[in-house]
């Protein structure tokens, strides 16, 4: 992936203006272009460490748990424990960033780290003091990495850490941004899944205890270091505090990556990038791993892991695509499968056969072909779970939902026709050059 | 309280030869590519000679039983070539 086809020229940034105190990851700055490190620490202050005091570790892994803080990659993990588990190991830990973002629509990362390199550093920074390492791995994203380079040289000859940053260009691919396959990339340069356990906590980059951390969760985490729990929880809900980037795209008027206070309604999110282009017909949330909701039942809910449960989807990391009312949401679904089915690793059969196997049933199903709903049905209960890092779930996930809610549009195409009229398609889909499909 | 062993097949090493399948059909079938769907876990008392001999027999060494504590075994061996 190119600089170009990440769209990140094209996005726009928020409008910043709010009584809530946002925002906080992505400030409004008169100049273009990342925040340098003055700018940074004259807006922040400097980062509060902890050196080797093991008593003021403790306290600041505390303040992340009293905080609440959670994984922005997706998962949701709780932070302050997975740096707990990586602390509480006796082998000198590794950091490492996560940039990677392979999740083709999603820009948020890569926002974050071109308008504000330093906030992701100095969470990686505070993140390494905590648990004891001595050198954090920044994995960014191609389209950053002269950002990225040009904050940690800042840094260098500031001589602002104490902790070694060492910067590396993540790899292209969907899988590539998960967690086992971003250690393998950065041990050994192949960027596939390693089957766990044992846990990156336990063994991870040159087998030592290793934190992977998204790097948007790093940032809060400076953010936390310097302002306390109470100033974190005093936006977002009581259950799950806090602010968090969310990726708007397909049919609304601006998309583009947006700071939001968890909880707000997505009607409300959706006009942050300025209202639905057309009207929208359904919302993918959560990413290609997630779950298409039907936009009447949705766009007055919480944008929360507890506002969406009762759809049965979740905001991962914060990816909300609208689709609209004449776009088939099975020929969407269907390109998108067929595209993640590629992204296999090929490591694990029941991945590389059975995601084929549903990318062309759905294919069939999309360009109303003959097709099979009970195989198809049986073929996502047999790929569930059964790979050894979590797409082919990811994908049974996605497709399950489609299935549910576009069942109206399966029974159309049965009969030959197809809601569908836009030319143009809503989700991107990278071109994988040099790949056979 | 004993420990059970559980029946895991590593999904990375798996090459479909079905071993497993013919040897403990109570616990294992195929799908419809070949791989084997552990059915259930935790291998009765009276399957425990059973499963490890499936364990023994497995051609690329997929299939194991782990007790309890994950044993910290080395990470699968990954090859590029693995990629489509």
């Amino acid at each position: 992936m190119n600089a170009a086809s990440t769209g990140l020229s094209e996005l726009t940034y928020p409008a910043l203006r709010d009584s809530v105190g946002l925002p906080r990851l992505l400030p409004d700055r008169a100049a273009g272009g990342p925040a340098t490190y003055f700018e940074h620490l004259a807006r922040h202050g400097q980062l509060p460490g902890c050196g080797r005091d093991l008593r003021r570790r403790r306290q600041l892994i505390e303040t992340v748990e009293q905080a609440g803080l959670t994984g922005r990659g997706g998962a949701g993990f709780p932070t302050a424990k997975k740096l707990a588990a990586v602390a509480a190991e006796r082998r000198r830990p590794f950091v490492i960033a996560n940039g990677t973002e392979g999740e083709p629509a999603s820009a948020k990362d890569k926002v974050l780290m071109a308008r504000e390199p330093h906030l992701v550093l100095d969470g990686a920074v505070v993140a390494a003091e905590m648990i004891g390492a001595r050198r954090a791995v920044i994995v960014v994203h191609q389209a950053v990495r002269e950002i990225v380079d040009a904050a940690a040289a800042e840094r260098r000859s500031a001589a602002a850490d104490r902790v070694q940053i060492e910067i590396v260009t993540a790899a292209d691919g969907f899988v590539a941004g998960e967690a086992s396959a971003v250690v393998h990339w950065v041990a050994d340069s192949v960027a596939t899944p390693t089957r766990t356990p044992p846990r990156l906590s336990e063994r991870g980059l040159d087998d030592r205890p290793t934190l992977v951390q998204n790097v948007e969760t790093l940032a809060h985490l400076a953010l936390i270091a310097r302002h306390g729990a109470p100033w974190f929880r005093g936006i977002g809900t009581l259950a799950e505090p806090g602010s968090t980037l969310v990726t708007l795209t397909g049919a609304v008027r601006r998309p583009g990556v947006h700071e939001v206070e968890i909880g707000m309604p997505l009607a409300a999110m959706l006009d942050l990038a300025g209202g639905a282009s057309a009207p929208p017909a359904a919302l993918l949330i959560g990413g290609y791993f997630g779950t298409w909701v039907e936009w009447d039942a949705v766009a007055g809910l919480p944008f929360s892991v507890a506002g969406l449960a009762s759809l049965g989807a979740r905001p991962g990391a914060g990816l909300v695509a609208a689709l609209p009312i004449d776009a088939c949401g099975l020929v969407e679904t269907a390109r998108v499968t067929r595209y993640l089915a590629q992204e296999s690793a090929g490591q694990c059969g029941p991945c590389v056969f059975g995601l084929d196997s549903i990318a062309c049933e759905l294919g069939a199903l999309a360009g109303g072909r003959d097709f099979d709903l009970s195989k198809l049905r049986r073929w996502l209960g047999q790929v569930d779970g059964r790979g050894a890092c979590n797409h082919p779930d990811g994908v049974v996930r996605m497709v399950r939902s489609a299935l549910d809610l576009f069942s109206p549009e399966i029974d159309q195409h049965t009969m030959g026709w197809c809601s569908g009229t836009r030319a143009s398609s809503v989700l991107p889909v990278p071109p994988r050059p040099g790949r056979s499909p | 309280m004993t420990a059970r062993a559980r029946l895991e097949v590593d999904p990375i090493a798996c090459d479909a030869r079905g071993l497993c399948a013919e040897l403990l059909p109570e616990l294992v079938t195929l799908d419809d590519w070949g791989y084997p769907i552990v059915h259930d876990h935790d291998v009765p008392a009276g399957l425990e000679g059973l499963a490890a001999e499936a364990v023994r027999l497995c051609p690329t060494l997929a299939l194991r039983l782990e007790r309890r504590r994950v044993v910290r075994s080395q990470p699968v061996a990954h090859s590029s070539a693995g990629r489509p």
